[in-house]
């Protein structure tokens, strides 16, 4: 404990004057490589005191791998950090925390069960004589700090009674209490009210007078430019441009994110559209979508697209049963169906590739054919008695078309790779014969050579007349793989778009809420 | 990467991934089940050298019941338990069942109706633990402790310090009776359940679904696993097999007190676990229970013959309980130390 409080807290704060133009913190040259991905190539950063820099990029950018460097969590593989001018290390989380560097999370990491108090002072609670808690003077200081931060709380309250914009208000009094001079704040509006936004603008600005460097991450157009003085464009991992806000447009700002060739590396094949397999109509949820209608014929691959949060995956999972739907209909090749849980979807030929893999999609500790069988055991089996050969032959059929690599059929699924992991989640999708087959972040944290055998897959089963559903956050795919996109914003559809008319411009534009075009 | 081109091209040659790499033999030589087995023969051997009794065939017989009727329990209880839940309130449902029967036998009831009186309040027991859990979202461990209180508080309500006594004629076979030669009603019941559960496990659907359910309740569930269906149907199989066994005890004891089968959870909890059946759900064979289930009996059975007092006997369970679940952790724990050094 004692050693890091080290030369980081043992600073000249009159240095950092408001008048001098240096970067209170900086990145230089930094890279970080995970298995198979370069997350971040040599990219720099500044952050100024007293002002907001927003960064923007799309998915995939290396946008939360740089949060994870600057917070210690991950170690760059290169480059340098100072503060100050004085380079700095985070070896780990509390290093950083300790050199005053903090971060406020789409979720906040907080203690729910714990008092609000005492989740603004963990770790650094003042002490009375004797060591212990000194509850009197964490209530006063509590109280004082959410006062600082215009939050009405009671530092008494428990944590989980608070709304989330007040949990963020909990979680930035905390970023005051231990000094922090650096915030960054992923997201923090993804989840607020239009009345709790503009709270949060007043906080930010009040932290900008208090000199504090602010790191905004966020893909809403409209408030980067609200409260921003400075943008860093990061795109595929690397730096594409940085300045002040006031010298670019909005238009500027998204070419800037998105520029970049899109469709050669795809194998989309033109197919002839059949029959109308599925219509949705009315499909609504009390809090996570309104009113989402479509239609979806054989041979067609379409794209759902829209920011994290814009309710798409909840969306699916209720076409999929697993969440009932308010209100809505849905017909299966003319025929109305209800779905009230996933049993009924297989049946009716809708099935669904989860985006959280190691949850949801595969059974970790089965090993790799029972994985596979699981949903057609009714088909494998006999009078409900199991056949091995039966389900060894049929994993065999699908897991090879994939391409899949395992030492064997009965290994465990957790040993093998994310990108192998899909392939027999997948698999096991298409063992039942599907009509419909729904992928959410198909190709999300695997490896390129597993993405492009997803990406051949999913042509060759809409060649073979399957109707594919894709939501992806990420343009390339989504562009190189639709044939028409839905656009959802605020659970609700804010564009349709057919293959011929799709640009990255008009999908991040509709995802954003901006109008058409400037 | 090659992978990319191999992908691209839809006549890839067909890597043939086999299908096992180790026989099922081999895997069963190197099981949990192997070992207990061992032991289990282990512990025979000492059983027959330190008594000259303990060889005759009706002595053996008779050490049948130190497990037959907890075993029928333990089979339906690895099931849940690997299915990732946990019902505590089996020997209350012995409690309550018993009371039930001896409450029908003093109104003069025949023994059909008391077999059936038997099966049915087992079965209402576990379907309302079922209910709790599936239809309340309760967690097994805390409703199950909760229904133990329950069940066994209803029969102490009724019965007191009072017994029941005055059982039909007839209803001694099921706990007394003998099939053919030394061979009990109970261990022939024994047998064909354990062979049932075995198939019912290992070679249907069914259990492919606990299996699942147990490694990964929300993946099985988006697999299209009827979860809360597949955990109510265990909770009921538990609770119908409490009311078996309530049957064979009562008609052994002849009477029934409210104390009945008292502790008993705590013994089939681990005969499950001793059996290999991870406490942590996901894991274990029904072989490896009726092994277990043998390993229990014949200590029992030894520590009766050379006159070691039940207390001991319930210190013994206590720390086999501890060890079966601590050894292999602590086994693992070991052995990564040894390999970051």
């Amino acid at each position: 404990m004692l050693a890091d409080t080290s030369s980081a807290q043992v600073q000249d704060r009159g240095a950092s004057a408001r008048s001098t133009l240096r970067p209170l913190l900086s990145l230089r040259g930094v890279s970080k490589t995970f298995p198979g991905v370069k997350a971040l190539s040599e990219v720099a950063l500044d952050l100024y005191p007293g002002q907001v820099t927003a960064l923007v990029g799309e998915n995939g950018a290396g946008k939360s791998t740089i949060v994870k460097i600057l917070t210690g969590i991950y170690q760059p593989d290169g480059g340098a950090i100072s503060i100050d001018g004085e380079p700095v290390h985070f070896h780990d989380a509390h290093a950083a925390s300790a050199a005053g560097v903090t971060a406020i999370h789409q979720e906040t990491v907080l203690f729910d069960d714990l008092p609000v108090g005492e989740n603004i002072f963990i770790g650094h609670e003042p002490r009375t004589r004797f060591g212990l808690i000194d509850r009197k003077k964490l209530r006063s200081q509590a109280r004082a700090l959410l006062q600082r931060v215009g939050a009405d709380i009671d530092p008494d309250v428990r944590l989980r009674d608070l709304g989330i914009a007040n949990k963020h208000m909990v979680a930035i009094a905390r970023a005051l209490s231990i000094e922090a001079r650096v915030v960054i704040m992923d997201e923090p509006t993804a989840a607020l009210s239009h009345k709790e936004i503009t709270e949060l603008y007043e906080l930010v600005e009040r932290l900008k007078a208090d000199g504090k460097a602010i790191l905004f991450i966020s893909h809403k157009f409209d408030e980067i430019f609200r409260i921003a003085d400075r943008y860093t464009v990061f795109r595929d991992g690397e730096l594409v441009s940085d300045g002040l806000i006031t010298d670019v447009s909005e238009d500027e700002l998204v070419r800037m994110m998105v520029g970049r060739p899109v469709g050669q590396i795809f194998p989309k094949r033109e197919v002839p559209l059949g029959e109308e397999i599925l219509s949705v109509a009315g499909y609504c949820h009390p809090t996570e979508f309104e009113d989402i209608g479509f239609r979806l014929r054989q041979g067609e691959i379409l794209g759902f697209y829209g920011l994290v949060g814009a309710g798409r995956s909840e969306f699916m999972q209720s076409l999929f049963g697993i969440t009932r739907p308010s209100k809505g209909a849905i017909r299966i090749a003319g025929e109305v169906r209800v779905i009230r849980s996933p049993a009924e979807a297989i049946e009716s030929g809708i099935v669904y590739v989860p985006e959280d893999r190691g949850k949801q999609g595969a059974v970790i500790g089965l090993p790799i054919f029972q994985n596979v069988t699981l949903p057609s055991l009714r088909r494998t089996s006999r009078r409900g008695f199991l056949q091995l050969a039966e389900e060894f032959k049929l994993t065999r059929d699908y897991t090879s078309r994939l391409d899949l690599r395992a030492a064997s059929l009965d290994q465990d699924i957790g040993n093998l790779s994310g990108g192998n992991q899909q392939k027999v989640v997948i698999a096991k999708w298409l063992a039942t014969q599907p009509r419909v087959i729904i992928l959410d972040e198909p190709t999300k944290g695997i490896d390129i050579g597993s993405k492009a055998a997803v990406h051949e897959f999913m042509t060759e089963l809409a060649a073979r007349g399957l109707a594919v559903i894709m939501v992806s956050s990420e343009l390339p795919e989504i562009m190189g793989m639709s044939d028409r996109v839905i656009v959802m914003r605020d659970g609700r559809i804010a564009g349709e778009f057919e293959r011929s008319g799709i640009s990255a411009e008009v999908l991040v534009r509709a995802a954003a809420g901006l109008g058409a075009g400037a | 990467m090659s992978d990319q081109v191999l992908a691209g091209d839809p006549r890839a040659p067909d890597r043939n991934i086999p299908d096992r790499l180790t026989s099922p033999f081999q895997r069963h030589l190197r099981s949990w089940e192997t070992l207990l087995l061992a032991v289990a023969v282990g512990i025979f051997i000492i059983n027959a050298l330190s008594s000259p009794y303990f060889l005759d065939p009706w002595n053996l017989s008779d050490a049948t019941f130190n497990f037959t009727e907890k075993a029928m329990i333990a089979f339906a209880m690895a099931l849940l338990i690997i299915s990732g839940e946990i019902d505590l309130s089996v020997a209350s449902i012995i409690a309550l069942t018993s009371t039930a029967m001896g409450y029908l036998a003093q109104s003069g009831f025949g023994v059909p109706e008391l077999v059936a009186a038997g099966l049915m309040v087992g079965m209402l027991c576990g379907a309302f633990n079922g209910f709790l859990v599936t239809g309340l979202g309760l967690p097994s461990i805390v409703a199950t402790i909760g229904t133990m209180s329950l069940f066994r508080g209803i029969s102490y309500i009724v019965l007191g310090d009072q017994a029941f006594r005055g059982y039909p004629a007839g209803f001694s076979f099921f706990g007394q009776g003998y099939v053919w030669w030394v061979f009990t009603f109970e261990f022939v019941l024994f047998a064909v359940l354990a062979i049932a559960y075995g198939i019912l496990l290992h070679k249907t659907d069914f259990g492919r679904a606990v299996y699942a359910i147990g490694n990964n309740p929300l993946a099985a569930r988006f697999s299209g696993v009827r979860v809360g269906r597949v955990k109510f149907i265990l909770f009921l199989l538990t609770g119908l097999m409490a009311g078996i066994a309530a049957i064979c005890l009562t008609s052994r004891l002849g009477s029934t007190r409210p104390s009945i089968a008292f502790g008993w959870e705590l013994e089939i909890v681990t005969m499950v676990v001793l059996g290999g059946v991870s406490i942590l759900g996901g894991s274990g064979t029904i072989p490896g229970v009726v092994i277990a289930a043998f390993v229990m009996g014949m200590v029992t059975f030894g520590f009766g013959l050379i006159n070691v007092p039940g207390i001991v006997m319930s210190i013994f369970i206590g720390i086999l309980l501890i060890s079966v679940i601590a050894l292999p952790r602590l086994w693992s724990n070991f052995r990564t130390r040894g390999k970051v050094v």
